[in-house]
């Protein structure tokens, strides 16, 4: 229960933040630090999220090899600009292959 | 209509690892539809379920959620001129403000085919998004054994696929504000219950705001279409 509560909250919240663009003031867009830190916000958010999720088991940091090795499979298709699903594919693929052969 | 179809496909695969990851963190496939119906924001999505799978505070998940969900705003900045809806019509096209059709609407060249291509892709990205993530929901809510499958790795992989993009163009400024959050986030893990890390991650993006004062206004309106290969799934 107390989960929907947080997923509704999320989608209102969410729509809230999508309508006031487009309802604020334009003034505010020409506003060069609004920019600034609005392109900045993802980037540390995104890099942590990466970071807890990989590394972090609850509140213990914690190396799974197998997943470390997926992620850097990831990478791999990135850099060689692979299509989205190849990315995704190649991560969750080559994490299951080291544990099926008990590695990592 | 190409670049549609491109992007559908692309957020198509995003909605198959939503809705698997949805379910890996403990959500019914009913609340993970719900979640790509209604939050209708990728990042956002994604970050909310993997506060869940780690047992986490949920107003954390939450909070971080909203906080990625703040550059729609820019988006909508950006497009309510272009757009010029009032009343019902801005309201409904609040809810399709999102990194894809932001970028694919900033592209035309005027008012009518702005509005076409708004629409456009609002309407095929919104069902691609929602039927996948059900598509992917109902096949992991039959998977027992989701490590096996690697899924797990599923979540941070889509995060390295939206932050690539913003990477490669943002330049050494953009690695030190990523490795500092992640740093951060790392550092504050052991301390914070699950989901409060993150958050404070976004201290880092401050440090973006030292240094000399950003250029003009003008400079960065094309920025959205840069973003367009990674962002928002």
């Amino acid at each position: 229960m107390t989960l929907w509560i947080a997923l509704i909250a999320t989608a209102a919240g969410c729509y809230l933040l999508k309508y006031a663009g487009l309802a604020a003031p334009r003034s505010v867009l020409d506003n060069p630090w609004v920019q600034r830190f609005a392109v900045a916000v993802p980037l540390a958010l995104l890099a942590a999220l990466i970071a807890v999720e990989a590394l972090g088991d609850g509140q213990t940091l914690a190396w799974d090899g197998a997943r470390m090795a997926g992620l850097g499979a990831a990478v791999c298709a990135l850099v060689l600009r692979a299509p989205f699903l190849v990315v995704i594919v190649a991560a969750a693929a080559t994490t299951a292959g080291m544990r099926a052969l008990g590695w990592g | 209509m190409r670049d549609s179809v491109g992007i559908g496909v692309a957020v198509g695969a995003a909605g198959l690892a939503f809705g698997t990851t949805a379910v890996t963190a403990g959500l019914s496939p009913a609340q993970a539809v719900f979640t790509s119906l209604f939050v209708f924001t990728g990042a956002s999505q994604f970050a909310l379920v993997g506060v869940v799978a780690g047992g986490g505070s949920l107003v954390a998940g939450v909070l971080g959620a909203l906080l990625l969900g703040a550059r729609n705003t820019l988006y909508g900045l950006r497009l309510a001129d272009l757009l010029g809806w009032r009343g019902p019509r801005r309201m409904v096209a609040a809810h399709g403000v999102i990194d894809e059709t932001t970028a694919v609407t900033l592209a035309q060249p005027d008012r009518a085919s702005s509005r076409l291509a708004f629409i456009t892709s609002y309407s095929v990205l919104g069902t691609f998004w929602v039927l996948t993530t059900l598509v992917g929901a109902s096949a992991t809510d039959r998977v027992h054994d989701i490590d096996a499958l690697g899924l797990d790795v599923v979540g941070p992989a889509v995060f390295l696929g939206l932050l690539w993009p913003r990477l490669r163009e943002g330049g050494p400024r953009a690695w030190f504000v990523s490795g500092l959050g992640a740093g951060l986030a790392l550092a504050t893990t052991p301390f914070l219950p699950p989901g409060v890390p993150v958050l404070l991650s976004a201290c880092a993006a401050c440090v973006a705001l030292l240094g000399p004062a950003p250029s003009s206004p003008a400079a960065t309106t094309t920025e959205a279409t840069d973003d367009t290969e990674g962002a928002g799934r």
